[in-house]
């Protein structure tokens, strides 16, 4: 929370064109077939943070205890936040099912940005000019 | 009566200020269903055998604002306007959604024909089974917000001066805003301030007829329908279809194409079309989502879709513009077709379109046409009176207020992208036909046929539409489906299974229409008067089949950048598919609908009025 009243969760948008995956030096990133999420290789990681780098939201990070990657693998395709959310009725964050129509599907891409990018956006939304002053 | 609709049409001569009750025969309901096609059939017979004659924009032209049967009953309910074009000089079925239709339904009537011209402004008012003429002095000329304060007020006052105890008195109305009051070729017929009939131009019909708005309150039920239980079953299973797999379409609408249609099948006007790609992130629907959009639903009564937002520009220069959240036309053709790049800056634009009652698709093709010409040199300082660069929000906007004026070059822009191309070569000297991107008088939907993963090579060409993007042409039967759309009056972005509307359509009126007599005998037929009138058009403007069934100049062009890079249409592809799609049809090489055919589908009529220019 950078702006008060301004949460924004910070959640990997799961590109089509995976530019984490394309970056990893040891091949430990992969996608999984089924849900298309981020897949690491514990085994494989070397902690460079290469990854964190090359997503433009910078959702990745490194395990506090372990230092390997950590990417949203979608918890299998049935993510448990999502579940929380709703379980809560606070219905903020929801799974959009798409179906492979038009041009391959929504760009996920767009929306991988920072929090501090999206809090400038929204604080506007919510306050108006007030929000300007309070980034 | 015939279940699904209210019964009787308000017939309203404005010349005479006669206001009078007409019906149709129960056959030709069935055959023609309502909106487009009743209209089509409607001004057939009133003005078929002097069409060449009827000036769009004079007197003699009727314009027509019809419901179908599924309007209102059906999720998505539209009113669909019509009349000869200013646009095409054909007929083109234009539809917007919100509650008049519904209302309108309500009051007893199906729908509103206008013929004639008042002699001061008027606005009509229909409340149950009454259908009046009233001064509309008080709102001609006023923007779309105060024209709705205005108006809303007035209608609330009166109807509960006449029923003191009415519980709702809120009407729902259509109008044309001053574009249409200038009668600017490019004018919307408008609802709730920022929805739009834009294709066909009949908010210049509309300003013509000094008809500012037509305004509706009802109180009686929506029309019996054949199978209430049918019904009901089959309306649950729509909505839940649109509820379980439209999450996208509800979650943001088409409002985030702006940057990915673009970027990802090269389909989006930039810059007057000189190119259809751009990758600026910035332009994405995640930015309008995040720092505009107020509302996460704005549907319209009925409708479970809801791809409505509302946009608000709460702080920097642009402060104070509402709208509805720009859908993916509104973005591309207010936003990189005008070199804009900035969804603050779209929403601007848009929110004065809609204030204006432009056409938020024909309108901004013509201003980014002169942007184009300024680009060029061939108009100057000196033609418009400031600089027009790309981008350049506020001298788009001063020339949008030239062309509501018709001040200088605006009277000339007034006339639309085509007639305004026509003119401007004459005075300049040079031709600048190519640089105007229309089909048949008509500017194009925000989808290009260059890139071939969107719009096929002859969906604007064969298209007895024009440009609209909503009625594309593949083969001989695709576009029945939007024929059918547009005359029951509903929403495509509610069509959950393409299959389940024939049989929504038979609980509802009980009238066995199946898909197969639409594809092959009904839809054809309302598709052969529009061309029939398309072909005779007038009278300024002709159509030549060889020459006009054809993209725009533009379209050749090779893209000259982005992933698709050098790739254009291919002529040679388009005459063999129009060839194809004539002969699938039944219109002969030239163009023109066969004797045969017409005499099959039972359009004599038609037949006798081609003979004429069948040489």
């Amino acid at each position: 929370m950078l702006v008060p009243g301004v949460e924004i969760p910070h959640l990997c948008a799961q590109c089509s064109d995976y530019p984490c995956v394309a970056s990893c030096p040891t091949k430990a990133l992969s996608v999984s077939e089924r849900t298309s999420a981020v897949l690491v290789d514990n085994e494989k990681c070397i902690s460079c943070g290469k990854c964190i780098e090359a997503c433009p939201g910078k959702v990745p990070f490194l395990h506090p205890a372990t230092k390997k990657a950590l990417i949203c693998d979608l918890c299998d395709g049935d993510p448990e936040c999502v579940k929380a959310c709703q379980k809560a009725n606070f219905d903020a964050i929801w799974l959009v099912r798409e179906p492979q129509v038009g041009f391959g599907g929504l760009s996920h891409k767009l929306f991988a940005r920072t929090p501090e990018e999206v809090t400038k956006d929204v604080a506007i939304n919510l306050y108006g000019e007030k929000g300007e002053e309070l980034i | 009566m015939p279940r699904g609709y209210a019964g009787k049409f308000l017939d309203v001569d404005l010349s005479r200020g006669t206001v009078k009750d007409t019906t149709f025969d129960d056959s030709i309901l069935r055959s023609y269903v309502g909106g487009r096609g009743l209209a089509a059939k409607i001004l057939w017979d009133r003005l078929g055998d002097r069409w060449n004659t009827v000036d769009p924009v004079g007197p003699d032209n009727i314009f027509t604002a019809l419901t179908g049967p599924m309007t209102g009953i059906y999720p998505g309910a539209r009113i669909c306007c019509s009349g000869k074009s200013p646009q095409s000089n054909g007929i083109i079925g234009s539809t917007c959604s919100g509650e008049f239709p519904s209302e309108l339904k309500c009051t007893g009537y199906d729908g509103v024909i206008v013929s004639g011209k008042a002699s001061s402004p008027v606005y009509i008012l229909v409340t149950d089974d009454k259908g009046e003429i009233r001064d509309a002095s008080r709102i001609w000329g006023k923007e779309a917000l105060e024209m709705t304060k205005i108006l809303t007020k007035e209608v609330r006052d009166e109807l509960k001066r006449r029923t003191p105890f009415a519980a709702n008195c809120e009407p729902g109305f259509i109008y044309c805003g001053p574009a249409g009051e200038s009668r600017v070729r490019t004018a919307a017929v408008m609802q709730k301030l920022a929805h739009a009939a834009g294709y066909g131009g009949y908010g210049a019909v509309m300003g013509s007829k000094n008809l500012k708005a037509i305004v509706a309150k009802g109180t009686k039920p929506m029309p019996d329908v054949m199978s209430p239980s049918t019904v009901n079953i089959l309306r649950e299973k729509v909505e839940e279809g649109i509820i379980t797999t439209r999450d996208r379409m509800r979650r943001w609408g088409t409002g985030y194409g702006g940057w990915e249609v673009a970027a990802r099948s090269s389909s989006e006007p930039v810059r007057s079309w000189q190119d259809e790609w751009h990758d600026e992130r910035a332009f994405g629907g995640d930015k309008f989502d995040a720092k505009y959009w107020v509302k996460r639903y704005w549907s319209d009564f009925n409708c479970v879709t809801g791809c409505l937002k509302l946009a608000v520009i709460k702080a920097g220069p642009l402060k104070g513009a509402i709208t509805d959240n720009p859908d993916y036309e509104l973005q591309a053709f207010l936003g990189p077709n005008l070199g804009v790049f900035d969804p603050g800056e779209c929403i601007y634009l848009a929110a004065l379109m809609d204030s204006l009652g432009f056409s938020g698709i024909n309108g901004p093709n013509t201003l980014a046409f002169v942007g184009e010409l300024y680009q060029r040199e061939i108009l100057t300082h000196d033609d418009l009176g400031f600089e027009l660069e790309w981008g350049d929000v506020k001298a788009f906007e001063r020339l949008a207020r030239m062309i509501v004026r018709r001040e200088g070059i605006g009277d000339v822009l007034a006339e639309g992208t085509y007639r305004a191309a026509l003119k401007i070569s004459q005075m300049k000297g040079v031709d600048v036909t190519p640089f105007a991107v229309h089909v048949k008088g008509v500017e194009i939907g925000a989808h290009g046929t260059r890139s071939g993963l969107d719009m096929n090579p002859i969906g604007y060409a064969c298209s007895v539409q024009g440009g609209d993007h909503t009625s594309r042409v593949v083969d001989a039967y695709t576009d029945m489906q939007s024929v059918y759309q547009d005359s029951a009056v509903y929403c495509s972005f509610c069509t959950f299974d393409p299959n389940l509307v024939w049989e929504f359509h038979r609980a509802l009126t009980g009238w066995d229409v199946t898909k197969e007599e639409w594809y092959t005998t009904l839809g054809p037929r309302i598709i052969h008067i529009q061309r029939a009138a398309e072909l005779i058009g007038g009278p300024d403007i002709t159509w030549d089949p060889a020459k006009d069934d054809d993209n725009p100049p533009r379209y050749y062009e090779p893209l000259p950048s982005g992933p698709f890079k050098g790739k254009t249409t291919d002529r040679a592809v388009v005459q063999e598919l129009k060839r194809e799609y004539y002969k699938a049809i039944g219109w002969d090489e030239k163009g023109i609908p066969k004797t045969e055919t017409l005499q099959r589908l039972g359009l004599d009529d038609v037949d006798r009025v081609l003979r004429r220019i069948r040489k």
